[in-house]
């Protein structure tokens, strides 16, 4: 059996699953393994450096001018700020995106794959001008980046 | 595999490969209040996004409600020629999911 059927009869399998979760109707069949991993401490907390710590494991940072942040100084609209993230760090692991007075101020956590680039763009709600702040995990150190939106239309977050 | 709420485009160049995605979802926060009603509109947003190519996974991600409503991601990773396949998956608070799947170009 090639690859493909392979490929085709775990579909089937999951497809099924699927479709037993539907009947359910409760969602108590979610793949439980796949939602753990999703750090709920991290995005709840509403201060950038408990968000940090949470995500992360720690809230101590260092600057580091080798990430790239990437975002318009005017974006005007708050509710897509367009973020650009890159690094020329080596051996990254994670990357960890906040804007600081937001809410809730962690919009996302990446987990790159060893054939990743550290690289990422991605577009985020900015709910008043704020820091978008970059944290980034190589070698098991965390180094950061923050750089000043200014929004004319709040993004409600 | 069609997917209503997945465009996903895969682009393959000097031994990269450049995934540029777009799906469909509201990225409700929960604190937007219905015009008409007054009332809040439920918190509705995807918690989780994992891209990974010939079965091994390049990228996972955790988002929280402030990601932009229908979200955009774009990254690269190094391999990946014509003809292979990446698949991309996501899943939501409500337990809502779905996959697709492209051929790199």
């Amino acid at each position: 059996m090639n690859t493909d059927m392979k490929r085709r009869l775990f579909l089937k399998a999951s497809l099924a699953t699927g479709a037993i979760g539907m009947v359910m109707g409760t969602g108590l069949l979610t793949p439980r393994a796949v939602l753990a991993s999703w750090n709920s401490a991290a995005f709840k907390a509403e201060t950038v450096d408990v968000a940090i710590k949470e995500a992360m494991g720690s809230a101590a940072t260092t600057d580091s001018a080798e990430i790239n942040l990437d975002v318009p100084d005017n974006p005007e609209n708050g509710a897509a700020v367009p973020v650009k993230i890159s690094t020329t760090l080596s051996g990254v692991q994670s990357i960890a995106l906040l804007v600081e007075k937001n809410v809730k101020p962690l919009c996302g956590v990446f987990h790159l794959g060893k054939r990743m680039k550290p690289m990422i763009s991605i577009r985020v709600k900015v709910g008043e001008s704020a820091d978008i702040i970059a944290v980034v995990k190589a070698g098991d150190k965390l180094y950061s980046a923050r750089k000043a939106v200014k929004v004319t239309i709040g993004g409600c977050a | 595999m069609a997917s209503k709420s997945i465009k996903m485009k895969a682009k393959a160049s000097n031994g990269e490969t450049t995934v540029k995605v777009l799906i469909k979802h509201p990225m409700e926060t929960g604190r937007r209040k219905d015009k008409q009603t007054e009332e809040l509109i439920p918190i509705h947003y995807i918690k989780e996004v994992t891209c990974s190519y010939q079965g091994e996974q390049v990228l996972m991600t955790e988002w929280g409600p402030t990601i932009s409503k229908n979200p955009f991601i774009s990254f690269t990773f190094m391999g990946g020629a014509a003809g292979e396949k990446v698949e991309l998956t996501w899943t939501d608070n409500k337990g809502g999911s779905e996959t697709a799947s492209v051929t790199i170009k």
